[in-house]
């Protein structure tokens, strides 16, 4: 905190336009921020679909029957936990400790692969109920909105292999921390959408 | 943080992410926590009006939004993140339209919409 505050101090003496590009990590971060933002568009999207299609359950199975509270709390707590170890993960990467980013980033894992095995139980089960994709425009428009969250947490779930083994192989090289940087919000950001999912999709079911 | 910024030798005044510390991440724990259970408590309390409850829902979903932006993303208002809000801001924007604007078009098309029925009786 105390280099970034010196950083701005000194900054402000200097004129932006002689202040010379930003260094890799800014820009870098704020094309990922971008990317993140534009992926948050696509959700809004899906969203509204859902809003739109979710009392459309063409004499089918509605919200209220599907969706089980108790599961839902567990599939949260598990990304929120999730996202708290992967932030101590990211400042045992900043202090270029291999150990704990590998325990904490192990832990972020472990937690990330719990929410995707309840997910993917809680959709065979409806599955197996005769309440999939095609049963109905509510249900297609769950399947697209939960499924396409669920996709992403995969993803980030092997992008955090891969960076696992950067760290085993390159070691803390800047180019890694940043790909880690990058990686921590990709994951905060999937726990932000899923604020949004259980809000919308799991809660408003009840009421 | 400082060292990567001089091995690179940046001009002064390059901007610098600010992180959390570990007392950061559980603070916005904890907001966090209370504002989950808040909800799933107020989705099934009989405790509140019921026609206020998906207000309150949504307010405290955009309140833990914004924990999640400010403690684990670490956004801010910092001279260094203006570009950072701002690019926020535009997205909030962008959803804001599409989500309530498919919302108040989809509603208005389902209100002018001839009943099913009679469109069945029509087509006989």
């Amino acid at each position: 905190m105390s280099a970034a505050e010196q950083a701005l101090e000194s900054g402000d003496a200097v004129p932006l336009s002689l202040r010379g590009p930003a260094p890799t990590r800014v820009v870098a971060g704020y094309g990922f921020w971008l990317f993140l933002l534009s992926d948050i568009i696509i959700f809004g999207a899906l969203f509204a679909a859902f809003a739109v299609l979710c009392g459309e359950t063409a004499g089918g199975p509605t919200a209220a029957d599907l969706f089980d509270k108790k599961h839902v709390l567990i599939e949260t707590a598990c990304l929120l936990a999730s996202s708290v170890t992967c932030g101590f993960g990211s400042l045992a990467v900043q202090s270029a400790d291999k150990s704990s980013t590998y325990f904490w980033m192990a832990i972020t894992f472990i937690l990330g692969a719990t929410f995707l095995i309840l997910e993917v139980s809680e959709f065979s089960h409806m599955l197996s109920i005769g309440a999939g994709p095609s049963r109905s425009a509510f249900l297609s428009a769950f399947f697209t909105l939960v499924g396409t969250h669920g996709l992403h947490v995969t993803m980030g779930l092997c992008w955090l292999v891969v960076m696992l083994f950067q760290v085993a192989t390159l070691g803390f090289q800047p180019m890694v921390s940043r790909r880690f940087f990058c990686f921590g919000l990709f994951w905060h950001a999937l726990d932000i959408v899923w604020i949004g999912v259980f809000t919308i999709v799991y809660l408003g079911a009840h009421l | 943080m400082s060292t990567e910024i001089e091995a690179q030798g940046m001009a002064p005044g390059a901007n610098v992410y600010t992180h959390g510390t570990r007392q950061s991440y559980l603070v916005g724990l904890g907001y966090a926590v209370i504002l989950t259970l808040a909800s799933f408590w107020a989705s099934s309390s009989d405790l509140i009006y019921s026609p206020g409850v998906p207000i309150l829902l949504a307010v405290l979903a955009i309140a833990q939004m914004g924990v999640h932006l400010v403690f684990f993303l670490h956004i801010s208002s910092a001279p260094d993140q203006t570009n950072n809000i701002l690019a926020l801001a535009f997205g909030v924007f962008v959803v804001g339209l599409l989500v309530f604007g498919s919302m108040i078009i989809m509603a208005h098309l389902n209100h002018n919409m001839m009943p099913m029925d009679r469109l069945i009786q029509m087509q006989r």
